[in-house]
Order: structure tokens, then sequence, then C-alpha cells
């Protein structure tokens, strides 16, 4: 029982980095979908699309190990969530076919260019406020008895889920914008800089206002934050938090390329460690913990293996496929 | 709208449609993946512009294809948690690895390297560029593997044990598992279909192309390669599928026994249905044409070897005999066919009019969706031959769904229904008219952004530098051709 206990976590801390991974991979190529109409028809749509193009796939495969991983790591979990997730991951699906195909079919059909971009910025919006409400329904419970969802059709929509939502919209906004600011030049990059701002700052007022709500959503949510000792060891959160929005903040204010971006990640980082610290150790509050929802031994420790041979060897492909494709992206730079 | 249906009932047809959707893309670009990765193999050997123009042709194609498959495969991997919960729970130990297996070694690697190869040629050289082009290529095969593993798995289950909360756990040995006594059958054939599925549609390109203008150097080639395939894999696939057969007949009995209409046993000698139509509720197949012990022949090689009917088995543990005595023969009927158009292509290469006989290529052209059918109808056999059961013997479908209402099953089944005819009709339709577009000298690759200027400087080798670069084709001929 030692053994497995050690496991859980480790997978425990796999999972939520597969997801760290998604939000932030797949959050800036949404995050450019739910900008895009604000972009002009043309050469600056073409570039912020094109900016995204070859890495797109790769960014959502993520989804896919968050969902797999849960799905073989903690099968009980992905049992109960779904369910009672329901129509919100259905509409998550349905927004990523939408923003998917119209990678391709934008350039395949000039005439209904119109419509593929309003599938590209639907689809975004949709997946991306699907998802942070889907995060708000986890984390503010999901009744479960004799291993299966037990509540009610509509438990996920409720004023927090909604927060939860629109914060994920602005933060994707944000990560998209900034990755605009490294990726463009010229007058693009000065307007995707204008709504980064924007964004940060929308993302900032969320943020704060989802803290604040955990504190009374869940009387141990509370206890968590607030009382000695735990808050002495949960407090450098927040204040890390607090440093990087303010570096993020001035990063904006000058011309800096892509500074803006990766303190966007940390401010990611640093917001996803606070809901972990929040949930902690429940996987699906409140009633099962990660050790309830496990898988046997046997499964962690087989899918270890492939994790430690094939995640190194992902992360290298995948630096070296962004590697190719860097710099300022140009009108024809990806032919 | 929809109290007045069945929950599990919705479910089922979700996952049925869903699937089936899906399926035909994979089933494309497995096989597609592979002749591109030999289409540019061949370039890099011979240094022949052909073939880099084939490679560019189909790649475009492959583009629309692959995303396609992309996003209905994603909706895949959470339609058992949505639909099916207590199946993912109670399966989840044994199979949620191997699914996890695949996201690590084939997804990625799929998804990391078609950046490269849809838009790198230019940034990466030919040599990079062919080695993003095989992972993709070993990345659909390596999806294959792990999937139909799992899918095998539930056919065949061996090596778990029961847990003592209800879930299947993994015994001793992953390998086991892995390799599940349906397993290798499974793979070898479901391949082997994709592949002959692409051979299909790559020869009804080309022979609607050759039906235009025979003397198209490109239709040419690609009509040969893809009756070449025809002659020699259809075959091969004949004998995979007699051997996947009789390891059904020993694993899943109940299954060929619908697959052949046998409601009655045969204790010395069981005749071969060629059709009928089969009567579930009398328990016979009514105006059938058969063949006297010849189903004793091919399953027992024994022509009076005596084979079990359906009246051994329970009535609450068979599966729907209609669908699949004809999802079988529909399967097995296109089998033939392409076998037949395959020997009917030797005989006009020996005659010398492969590019010269607008019946072969009517013919062709015609064939060119029969992979889909075949592939979907194979598909079906075996999954609905599984029935009643989602694990074999173990858990029944009825016992597998989520505790969901059927007006949440049913709005979902909607939306699916109407959002994949728009979006994947619409994919089709982008793929056939690419295909309509005649292959030429030239031929341009995945084009991004084409309003801009063709060259940034310092951003492409010079012209000189790299020959068979998209880079160096004229740009008057680029924006002739593409019709921009």
């Amino acid at each position: 029982m030692a053994v497995n206990f050690d496991l859980t976590v480790i997978w425990a801390f796999i999972i939520a980095f597969a997801v760290f991974a998604y939000v932030v991979m797949d959050g800036f190529d949404l995050g450019i979908g739910i900008l895009f109409p604000t972009f002009e028809v043309g050469p600056e749509r073409d570039r912020a699309m094109n900016s995204i193009a070859p890495v797109w796939d790769g960014n959502e495969t993520w989804l896919v190990l968050g969902g797999g991983g849960l799905f073989a790591a903690f099968p009980l979990a992905y049992a109960v969530v779904l369910p009672a997730t329901y129509p919100l991951i259905i509409a998550m699906l349905l927004g990523l076919v939408f923003r998917g195909v119209a990678f391709e079919y934008r350039w395949r059909d000039p005439d209904h260019r119109r419509l593929w971009d309003a599938a590209f910025t639907g689809g975004s919006l949709v997946a991306a406020m699907a998802q942070g409400m889907t995060l708000g329904a986890l984390l503010q419970g999901i009744e479960v008895v004799d291993r299966a969802y037990a509540g009610s059709w509509f438990d996920w929509l409720t004023p927090y889920t909604l927060l939860t939502g629109l914060g994920t919209v602005a933060g994707y906004a944000l990560l998209g914008a900034t990755w605009l600011v490294w990726k463009l030049d010229g007058p693009s990059q000065h307007h995707a800089r204008q709504l980064a701002k924007r964004a940060a700052w929308a993302t900032l007022v969320l943020m704060g206002g989802v803290s604040l709500y955990n504190l009374g959503l869940r009387p141990e949510y509370a206890v968590r934050w607030l009382t000695a000792p735990e808050i002495y060891f949960v407090a450098p959160v927040p204040v890390l938090t607090g440093v990087v929005a303010i570096m993020l903040l001035r990063s904006l204010s000058v011309e800096r390329h892509s500074k803006p971006f990766w303190l966007s990640l940390a401010l990611f980082f640093f917001g996803m460690a606070g809901l972990g610290v929040t949930m902690w150790p429940f996987v699906v509050p409140p009633g099962l913990t990660i050790w309830d929802a496990a898988a046997p031994e046997r499964s962690q420790v087989f899918m270890l293996v492939g994790v430690a041979i094939t995640m190194p060897l992902i992360i290298a492909y995948t630096a070296w496929a962004y590697w190719v494709f860097r710099g300022k992206v140009a009108d024809e730079g990806y032919h | 709208m929809f109290e007045q249906f069945d929950a599990l009932l919705l479910a089922r047809i979700q996952f049925a449609f869903t699937v089936s959707f899906h399926f035909i893309f994979p089933a494309f670009s497995i096989g597609l993946a592979s002749y591109l990765a030999v289409l540019e193999g061949l370039w890099l050997k011979t240094g022949k512009q052909l073939y880099l123009d084939l490679f560019k042709y189909w790649l475009k194609i492959f583009a629309i294809a692959f995303a396609m498959g992309v996003v209905s495969g994603i909706v895949m991997s959470y339609q058992f948690g949505t639909n099916w919960s207590v199946f993912s729970d109670i399966a989840g130990p044994v199979i949620g690895p191997l699914m996890a297996y695949e996201v690590l070694t084939a997804f990625f690697l799929e998804a990391g390297f078609l950046g490269v190869m849809l838009f790198g040629m230019n940034k990466v050289g030919r040599k990079l560029h062919f080695a993003a082009t095989l992972m993709v290529a070993a990345g659909t095969f390596i999806s294959a593997f792990w999937i139909l593993s799992v899918n095998s798995w539930m056919q065949t289950p061996v090596g778990y044990e029961i847990g003592a909360n209800g879930q299947y756990l993994p015994g001793e040995s992953w390998l086991e598992i892995i390799f599940n006594p349906s397993f290798p059958y499974r793979l070898v054939h479901t391949v082997i279909a994709a592949y002959l599925t692409t051979a299909f549609v790559v020869g009804g390109v080309g022979a609607w192309h050759l039906l235009r203008d025979r003397t198209n150097a490109h239709a040419r080639k690609m009509f040969s390669m893809a009756m070449w395939m025809a002659a020699i894999v259809a075959p091969i696939q004949i004998f995979a599928g007699d051997l996947h057969g009789l390891n059904t007949l020993e694993h899943q009995p109940q299954k060929v026994m619908a697959m052949e209409g046998h409601f009655d046993s045969h204790p010395d000698g069981a005749p071969l249905i060629l059709f009928g139509i089969p009567n579930s509720a009398e328990k016979r197949v009514d105006y059938a044409i058969e063949i006297p012990k010849a189903s004793s022949l091919i399953l027992k090689h024994d022509l009076d070897a005596p084979l079990a009917g359906l009246d051994t088995i329970p009535d609450d543990e068979e599966p729907p005999v209609g669908i699949v005595f004809w999802s079988f023969r529909i399967m097995v009927g296109i089998g033939f066919a392409m076998l037949g158009l395959g020997l009917w292509s030797l005989l006009a290469r020996a005659r010398r009019r492969l590019y010269d006989w607008p019946m072969l290529h009517r013919a062709a052209l015609v064939m060119a969706p029969s992979g889909f059918v075949a592939v979907l109808a194979g598909w079906i056999t075996t999954e609905v031959g599984r029935q009643p059961y989602v694990i074999y013997n173990l858990l029944r479908t009825a016992d597998a769904a989520s505790p969901l209402d059927a007006p949440a099953v049913g709005a979902s089944l909607l939306a699916f229904v109407v959002v994949y005819f728009f979006v994947f009709g619409a994919g089709v339709w982008y793929i056939l008219h690419l295909m309509h577009k005649p292959p030429h000298a030239g031929e341009v690759g995945v084009k991004r952004g084409d309003k801009g200027p063709i060259r940034t400087a310092g951003i492409t080798p010079g012209p000189s530098q790299n020959p068979g670069d998209p880079d160096t084709l004229p740009r008057n001929h680029e924006e002739a051709t593409d019709g921009r």
C-alpha cells in the first residue's frame, strides 16, 4: 500500500501536468480564436492563424492525454465527472470540431471564409467557456453515490461556474494575445499588445474573483487557505501570483516581444497551483480523493513506464517543431 | 422530445454514429500517410518531379482528412466517459492504460510531426521532412495497433482479475492483455483494409482523370500504383479475413452463427447461405440460396464437420442476426469485387491497355468509395456480432451506460448528427473538389495566405539551392493552377 500511495500522487501530478500543458498550449490557440474578429480580414488574420497552424494539433493532443490519462489513472473520476458535466463536455467537443476544421477549410474555400472564421471564433469561445465551467463544476463539488454521479441535470450551471468560465475565456485571450505579441511585428503586434493589456486586466480581476469565491464555496477550502499552519505553506502561491501579475503588466507597457507570453504562462501556472492546493487531496470534491479513484498499482506502474520513456521524447520533438517554426510570422512563412 | 425513447438505445446510436463517422477518416489517413511516405521516398530516390507532384497533390487531401480524423477522434476519447461511465469505471484499469499508450506513442507522434510535414519542407530540408512524413505514417499505424488491441480485448478478454469493487483489474501480464487472442487477426485485417481503402480512392481518382485525359502521366502513375495494390493486397486480405473468421469461430461462435445465418445446428455438414432473408422471429432464413456443406468446408475444412447453430445459444445471448448477416455479406462481396478489379488490371497490363480501357477506368471510379463501405460493414459485423455484450461474456451493453436521462442523450445525439453532417459534409466536399482537379506538373502543396508575396527574404533558401522545393516553382504557374 505504501508503494501505491506514492504512485497515486505521482499520477495526480502527471495528470495535472497534462492539464496544465493543454491549458497553456491550446489556451493560446483558443485565445487567438476568441480574439480573431478583432483582426483585420486579410494578412493580419492570415498571420494570426499561420502562427499556430503548424502546432495546434500537437497542442490539442494534450487534451486527449488529460482525458485519456484521467480515464487510465483515475477511472472512477473520469466516470463521474463526464456524466456530471455532460452538456459542457459535449459543447466543448463540438466547439473543438468547428475550431479544428476551420484551420483547413478557411484556406480551401475563400468564398466562405466568413463562415469558417466565425466557426473558428465560435468554436474557440464555446470550448474555452465550457472548459472553464467544467473546472468550476468540479471545484464546487460533485455528488457521488455508489460510484456514480448522483446530482441533477443542471448542477454545473451556477454563478460560480459562469465566473470560472469567463475567467478561462479571459485567460486564454491573454495567452493568445501575448503569443501574437511574440509572433507578429509592426501594427499587428501593436494591436496584439493593446488586446493583451485588456485581457490581462480582465484575467486578473476574474482570477481574484474566483479566488475570493473559493473561500466561501466550501468550508474546507477556507480552512486550507486561512488557518494556521496551512496558511504558511499556501501563502507563497498568491504572493507569487501577485508578483507575476505586476511583472506582466509592466512588460506590456514596454516594447517586449516574448516576455509577456512567458509571464502569462507563469500566471497560469500559479493559478492552477492555487486550484490544486484548494482541491488537494480530492480529485472529485467533496467525496472522492485521488486514492479513492485511483487505478490499481499494476495499471499505474505499466503506464508510468510508458510515460517515463515517451514523455522526454514527446517534449523533445514538440520543442523541435516549435523551433522549426520559430521567429516572426511572415505572410508566406509556412509554405 | 426524446422522452419516449430509451436512453440506452440513444446512447448506442450515438456511439455507433460518432464512431462510424470517425472510422472513415483514419481508414483513409492510415493508408494515405503510408502512400505519401512511399511517394516522397520514391521522389528522394529517383529525383523524379512526378513523385513530388503526386506527393503534394495528395498532401492537400491528407491535411483535410487528417483534421477531420483528429476532431472526430477527440469526441471518441470522451464518449466512453460521457455515455458509458459504468463501462469506464469497471474496465478503466485494463483498457485505460492501453489508450494512454495510444496517446503517448501515436497521437503525439502524428500531431508533433504533422506541422513539419504540411508546412516545413523548405524549413527543414528534404531528409528531415521525409523523416517527419515517416513519423506521421508510423503514428497512424501505432494508433491502429493500440485501439485495435483495446477493441480486441473487449471481444476476447483475457489476463484480467475481478476486483472486490467489481472492477476488471489487470492480471500478471500486460502482454497477455495486449496480445489477446483476437488481436493479431483484427490488426492485420483492419490495417490491410485501410490500405485497400486508400488504394481504391487513389485508383478511382486516377481513373477519373484518365477518363478525361488518358495521356496524363500523373494520373497514369497513381492509377498503376493503386491497381498493383488491388491485385496484390486484395487476395492477401481475403486470406487474412478467412483466418480472422476462424479465430472468431473459436472465441465468439455465436457471432459466426449470425454471420452465416445458422439458426439451426448442422450435425453432418452445414450449408453456406449465399443469400436469404434472416427471419429472427421464426428462427430461419427465408428464400435461402445455399451451397450444401460449404460452410463446414470453409470453417472446419471438412465437408461433414458438425457446426452448432444459434439453437444452442440462449435467446438473451444472441446477437441481432439480420444486421450481422447482411453487413458480413456486403463486406465479403466488396472484398471479392476488389479482387476482381485487381485481376482485371493484371489482364489490362498484360494486354498493354491499363491506361486505355475506359470500362476498367469506369469500374475503378465506381469502386473508389467501396473500401469505406467494406470497412464500415466489417466494423458493424464485428461490433454488432458481439452483442448483447460490450465486453464479451462479461459486461452487457445494457449494464454499461451512464446514468443519463433520454432527453440529455437524445439532445447531444441530435447535435452530433447536425454538426457532423454539416462540418464533415463540407470537408468531404472540399476533398472531392481537390480530387476533381487533375494532378499536374508543378503541383503545389498545402498553401497558406496566398495573397502575400511568395518569398520572404531570409526565410527560404534561394531557388537554385533546393531544386524540388515549392519555392523554385514559377510563381505565375502556382497562381494559375491553384485557382486563386
